[in-house]
């Protein structure tokens, strides 16, 4: 391999890569303040659509950014309503939204543009410039530092682990599981906004086309910590630059390039790669008929 | 808060009972409950519906009977009613869109077959997903499943072509079942021994068993120089027999076919499996309640696995109704889904088998009538079943109503 | 009371849940710079009055009082500024945290944008110094041993200031040298001018620590008065209250020849963080063996009560003997030899099959007798290495000490509640593979069980959440006594029983006996074990104490050796 080569396919690499880590991050704050956001496809669905249309009508992609962060927070509010207050099995809600995403943009769309399968193109200069790569960059320290050296981080991680001991300390478990349900959701639909203004320049249908699921892989497989993360979806990334890569050629095996995400995440999962252990009380609703007393 | 967790050392039965009077003993009626996992979620609806509708005096035990059915049907009619607001607002008339759905679903024969049709594969998943809801198991990898069953199908129909039919299409029946069980077999193996979660687990599943099949197909099975990625035709012997051929009035060209009246019939078998053996009994005891049937004598890791395997194979059927009933060869993307809609499916069908047939047959009639909508609506496109369908499981799941939560 | 007005008071207070008063009428009142000792048998209400004081609870009637003035507790957070703080049984600590983590966790210090840890440590550090506590600020809590974690419980109150100290069972996780620890760090608190409130069934420590007494029985306070005059049989009776006369008429016993012998049976402590559920805390992490060398023999045709305070390794016995040990737990050795049905020393105990017509009952004690025969053939089976399945083959059966945890399955039926562990076998399961459920054979014997165990409303499609408490509990003792066992693990058989319900089960319990069945019979009533066992092991802290005839022992003999109080018999 040439050393264009390889400067190519790391280049597209992180291209790639970056989708699935604004997901990955958007995830990671859900899912270590207990609640599992198996919803991360649906919200990336929503902000890919919501950043195209506007960016459409206002040749503005940051605005289009803006408005797909403000559409996920909308759509993740949902989903935390649904599991928090209603106590709702937070893998079925997630998964609601994930059908109902999957088919509410192109049904805009057709009766948008007349067409369900895709928005019209965004000339290139409207495009949104290579800074969502930076940034999600940067949001990887951000996050950490976040979750690890500020008061909401620090109250963040103990909703997850021992809701218990946050309700003990006179602290609201669903205000904190609220807000970072509802950052999960911005962050997802950056991600999806970046494929549709950023790598492509329209919307089109079920685009993400399982990038959300790889994006919550890439958390299990990093662990649920940002720098791990980062790297699972750097190596996701790459994993899908080389299949880009494949398909020029014949006779290449695609498809196992493609497996690799996963076949991973079922391999760290099975503990091979030390063990993924999730936060403690992901998933669990808050005490639920005792709540009462 | 964390109040009442053990709530005062005497508290002698933390559970209060939870409902009263005669509705309430109609309530409890209504054997067939979620599993723990939803049984909060749905649980609640109970005693709210029974304050929304007082039940009027002589209430027959039939329509009593009828009472877990209002659950699903409430989230139905809510996501119709969200839906028209949607398509409202998109600029269609609802009551219309509504109509030509129904009608074009329901029209003779057309409309009824083809509706049959799509909720062939949908019985199957539907009921995939709810043994594995009675389990305590959530297999959102029916979707894998089936793939892996539809191409195990089509590489015995096409590497046995040459059998004769009475044999041919029972083994590839067979392979078929066999492929999806031991592909849902899998999370449970893994559940079972790393205690890794099956949601997790299948989904990734899912998207192992659809490149795998893409591979063999692209690189093994594949007619040469055929665009599509489809694999080569599977052997006449293989073909099941389309119903048109046997019930007058239906013609052929309606591919409904032998795996209809066979998902009817795994209903009624799963119906007898769960209810009326000992194997049903200790799959229900497990996702009822695994601590107690540990202490039963109940080896709780092994029914993980075995209600995966069912739930796999009964998806896997689903592939048989495509592959074997109307394409007669594997293709890449065949399913569109059925996987996840058979979610929706056990979630309005209560996980259970007759509930499963009827919510098969609307969801089938929404596909079939989705097709007329997108084509002869002026906006809305036929994507609006998917919205409806979203709804109506997010509405079933966020059940447990608000009242009991305040704090 | 003239003087200071006491730190913290509960002024008439009543608590009542689902029906049962948990508190009726308590006041109680800790004088500021006291350690005042609330004492009494598990379930007289000593929690209930704690978390009611700390705002956990909404007391019915009554008020709680701090510094003299009545005040409404919306929740701890109100608690906690008025200066109380309470360390709970179960802990709540977050194991992935660090220990200055945890302590801040709702009042953390911040500097700019963000978590002052630095001082938060230091400002650990420094309260642990006063105090003598040794703990590192930087350790994560989930690597620390349970008397580390109960420190850091300790520093969370008082990094928040608490004056008035409330400690639910503090000592129940301890070995004794931390025990005395513990007791040290309690002193220089005393010394600081704090008031510690101290609950606790333990007479020793009581008598070790405490300036006040507050004892507590069936919900009422029975006696509050100053520790000094108190000496401990006299504070174990007011424990345990007077001995009521025997309810029911119980033949002397013949016991026949063992039929369960355990040896020197050692369970170890979960180690490290790897057990431990949501609430974290007791029991999770290092310590003593939960059982230690325990030996003893039950044999047919009597009733073997195991006296204990909660907590120190009945359930673990049980547990064991079940084939239900956690496998969390560091190990075990020891050996459980069950005598089988080849044994001629053991009658079996036809007399009691329940839930079948004579013709029924005969049958499936036919079965179960050959299959047991066949499956051992010699003399005796090790219990070690079998599950909990096959032991219910060869005839154990366990009343299990929680209901909702074990031994129900709330969402389904009381039909199918009333196999759980017969449905295996004949005449549950019947043909081929006995794969098919004998729908017929079921319902009568359901409907056996609803009869002779009085459960109401008696309807076999009932879901069994819709049964009271007392009414479970009958049907889980009913099914257990159907199957019907040679060795019953009987743990709190009447819990949240009523008295009427509580006699039905001991006068079945009492049959089974005569039948010629062994019992094992875990209860924290001194009062049902004294009437119903033939024999009393006490266990303390995983030993057993001491063995005591119930016919001539007397309460106080009991409570203390159960308090660790006394020595042998």
């Amino acid at each position: 391999m040439s050393a264009q080569t390889a400067g190519f396919l790391a280049l597209s690499s992180v291209r790639m890569a970056t989708p699935l880590l604004l997901a990955a991050l958007g995830g990671l704050y859900a899912e270590r303040s207990g609640v599992v956001n198996i919803a991360l496809e649906g919200l990336m669905l929503a902000g890919a659509f919501t950043a195209a249309v506007v960016t459409y009508f206002t040749h503005q992609p940051w605005l289009g950014l803006l408005a797909a962060a403000a559409a996920g927070t909308a759509v993740a509010l949902v989903h935390a309503t649904a599991a928090i207050r209603f106590g709702a099995n937070q893998v079925v809600s997630g998964m609601a939204v994930n059908v109902v995403f999957l088919g509410l943009p192109p049904l805009l769309s057709g009766a948008l543009f007349a067409s369900t399968s895709e928005t019209p193109p965004i000339p290139r200069g409207e495009l949104l410039p290579r800074a969502p790569v930076a940034l999600a960059a940067l949001l990887v320290p951000l996050t950490w530092y976040v979750l690890e050296r500020t008061r909401f981080g620090l109250r963040l991680r103990a909703a997850g682990e021992n809701p218990e001991a946050v309700a003990g300390a006179g602290l609201s478990v669903e205000r904190i599981r609220y807000v970072a349900v509802m950052l999960s959701g911005a962050l997802a639909a950056a991600g999806g906004a970046y494929l549709s203004i950023g790598q492509a320049s329209q919307f089109s249908r079920n685009m993400t086309a399982g990038r959300g699921f790889i994006a919550l892989a890439a958390l299990i497989l990093g662990k649920w910590r940002p720098f791990q993360t980062l790297l699972a979806c750097l190596l996701f990334g790459l994993a899908e630059a080389v299949a880009i890569q494949m398909q020029g050629a014949a006779g290449a095996p695609v498809q196992f390039v493609q497996m690799i995400p996963y076949v991973l995440t079922l391999v760290a999962l099975a503990g091979f790669i030390g063990r993924s252990r999730p936060p403690r009380a992901l998933g669990l609703p808050l005490a639920p008929r005792e709540s009462g007393r | 808060m964390s109040e009442g967790k053990d709530g005062g050392p005497r508290a002698p039965d933390p559970r209060p009972a939870r409902f009263s009077g005669r509705v309430a003993r109609l309530w409890r009626r209504c054997r067939a409950r979620p599993p723990t996992g939803l049984g909060p979620a749905l649980a609640g609806l109970g005693p709210a519906l029974a304050g929304l509708m007082p039940a009027p005096a002589g209430l027959g035990p039939a329509v009593a009977r009828l009472r877990p059915a209002l659950a699903p049907l409430l989230a139905l009619l809510a996501a119709l009613a969200a839906g028209g607001l949607l398509i409202a607002a998109v600029g269609d008339d609802p009551i219309a869109v509504y109509g030509l759905l129904l009608g074009s679903a329901l029209s003779w024969p057309d409309g009824i077959g083809y509706t049959l049709f799509y909720a062939t594969p949908l019985i199957f998943t539907g009921l995939a997903v709810a043994v594995a809801f009675r389990a305590g198991l959530f297999n959102v990898g029916a979707e894998g499943q089936l793939y892996a069953a539809a191409f195990a199908a089509a590489w015995v129909g096409i590497t046995c072509a040459g059998l004769p039919a009475w044999l041919l299409a029972p083994l590839a029946c067979a392979a078929a079942v066999a492929a999806g069980g031991a592909w849902g077999a899998l999370p449970g193996i893994f559940k079972a021994r790393f205690g890794a979660h099956e949601v997790i687990t299948t989904i990734m599943l899912n998207f192992i068993a659809i490149a795998l099949a893409g591979y063999l197909t692209r690189f093994h099975y594949r007619q040469p120089g055929d665009p599509i990625l489809e694999t080569r035709p599977i052997g006449a012997g293989a073909h099941l027999a389309r119903l048109g051929s046997l019930v007058p009035g239906l013609p052929a060209r309606i591919p409904l076919n032998l795996a209809f009246p066979a998902a009817l019939a795994a209903c009624g078998l799963v119906y007898v499996l769960l209810w009326r053996t000992r194997w049903g009994y200790e799959l229900r005891v497990t996702g009822a309640n695994p601590d107690a049937a540990a202490y039963g004598g109940i080896a709780v890791g092994r029914q993980l696995v075995i209600a995966m395997a069912i739930s796999g194979a009964l998806a896997g059927m689903a592939g048989i109704n495509e592959v074997l009933g109307y394409r007669y060869r594997y293709y890449d993307g065949f399913s569109g889904g059925y996987g996840f809609t058979g979610i929706a499916v056990a979630l309005l069908g209560r996980n259970h088998p007759a509930g499963v047939i009827l919510a098969a047959l609307l969801l089938g009639a929404l596909v079939r009538g989705g097709l007329f909508v997108g084509i002869f609506s002026e906006h809305v496109s036929r994507d609006v079943v998917l919205v409806l369908q979203g709804l109506a499981i997010l509405f079933v799941a966020a059940q447990r109503l608000p009242g009991r939560a305040a704090r | 009371m003239s003087g200071p007005a006491p730190a913290l008071e509960l002024r008439h207070v009543s608590k009542r849940f689902s029906g049962v008063l948990a508190n009726d009428d308590v006041s109680f009142a800790a004088a500021a710079g006291a350690i005042h000792a609330l004492v009494g048998e598990n379930g007289a209400g000593k929690t209930t009055a704690m978390r009611i004081a700390f705002g956990l609870l909404a007391p019915d009637r009554g008020e709680v009082a701090v510094d003299g003035a009545p005040r409404r507790l919306a929740g701890p957070q109100d608690a906690i500024r008025l200066g109380l703080g309470m360390v709970h049984q179960h802990f709540t600590l977050v194991d992935a945290m660090t220990v200055a983590e945890n302590v801040v966790l709702g009042a953390e210090p911040v500097r700019r944008w963000a978590l002052d840890l630095g001082g938060a440590s230091a400002r650990v550090a420094e309260l642990a110094r006063e105090l003598e506590l040794r703990v590192d600020p930087a350790a994560r809590v989930g690597d620390l041993p349970v008397a580390a974690r109960q420190r850091v419980e300790l520093l969370k109150a008082l990094y928040r200031e608490a004056r008035v100290l409330i400690l639910d069972e503090p000592t129940a996780v301890l070995a004794p040298p931390e025990v005395a620890a513990l007791f040290a760090v309690l002193r220089r608190m005393r010394r600081q001018g704090r008031t510690v409130v101290l609950i606790t069934h333990r007479l020793a420590e009581v008598l070790a620590i405490a300036d006040e007494v507050t004892v507590m029985r069936d919900g009422r306070v029975v006696a509050a008065r100053p520790a000094g005059g108190l000496d401990a049989a006299g504070l174990a009776r007011l424990i345990v209250g007077r001995e009521a006369p025997p309810r029911i008429a119980k033949r002397p016993a013949h016991p026949g020849a063992p039929v369960l012998a355990v040896r020197e049976l050692t369970i170890l402590a979960a180690g490290g963080a790897s057990g431990a559920g949501l609430a974290g805390g007791a029991g999770s992490a290092g310590g003593r063996p939960r059982l230690d060398g325990v030996s003893f023999d039950v044999r047919a045709g009597e009733i073997l009560g195991i006296a204990g305070i909660e907590g120190n390794g009945q359930s673990e016995l049980i547990d064991a003997i079940a084939g239900l040990a956690d496998p969390a737990a560091g190990g075990s050795s020891g050996t459980m030899i069950l005598a089988s049905l080849a044994d001629p020393g053991v009658r079996y105990p036809n007399v009691v099959a329940i839930g079948e017509d004579s013709a029924g009952s005969g049958a499936a004690t036919g079965t179960r007798a050959a299959a047991g025969s066949t499956a051992t053939g010699g003399g005796r089976v090790d219990l070690a290495g079998t599950g909990p399945g096959r032991r219910r083959e060869l005839g154990i059966a366990h009343i299990p000490e929680d209901r909702h945890r074990r031994g129900l399955l709330l969402d389904l039926d009381l039909a199918e509640n009333s196999i759980l562990g017969a449905h295996q076998r004949p005449p549950v399961a019947v043909g081929p593979l006995r794969g098919w459920l004998d729908r017929a054979a079921i319902a009568r014997r359901a409907a056996a069980i609803l009869a002779r165990f009085e459960i109401r409303p008696a309807a076999l499609g009932l879901p069994a959440r819709a049964l009271s408490g007392g009414n479970q509990q009958k049907l889980v003792v009913g099914r257990e006594l159907s199957l019907p066992p040679r060795l019953l693990l009987a743990a709190q058989p009447t819990r949240g029983v009523d008295l009427r319900g509580s006699e039905l089960i001991h006068r079945h319990l009492v049959a089974l006996r005569d039948g010629g069945c062994a019992v094992l019979l875990v209860s924290s009533e001194l009062e049902e074990l004294m009437t119903l066992a033939d024999r009393l092991l006490v266990l303390h802290r995983g030993r057993v104490a001491g063995e005591l005839d119930p016919a001539r022992a007397t309460v106080e003999e009991v409570g203390l050796m159960m308090t660790g109080g006394g020595g042998g018999a």
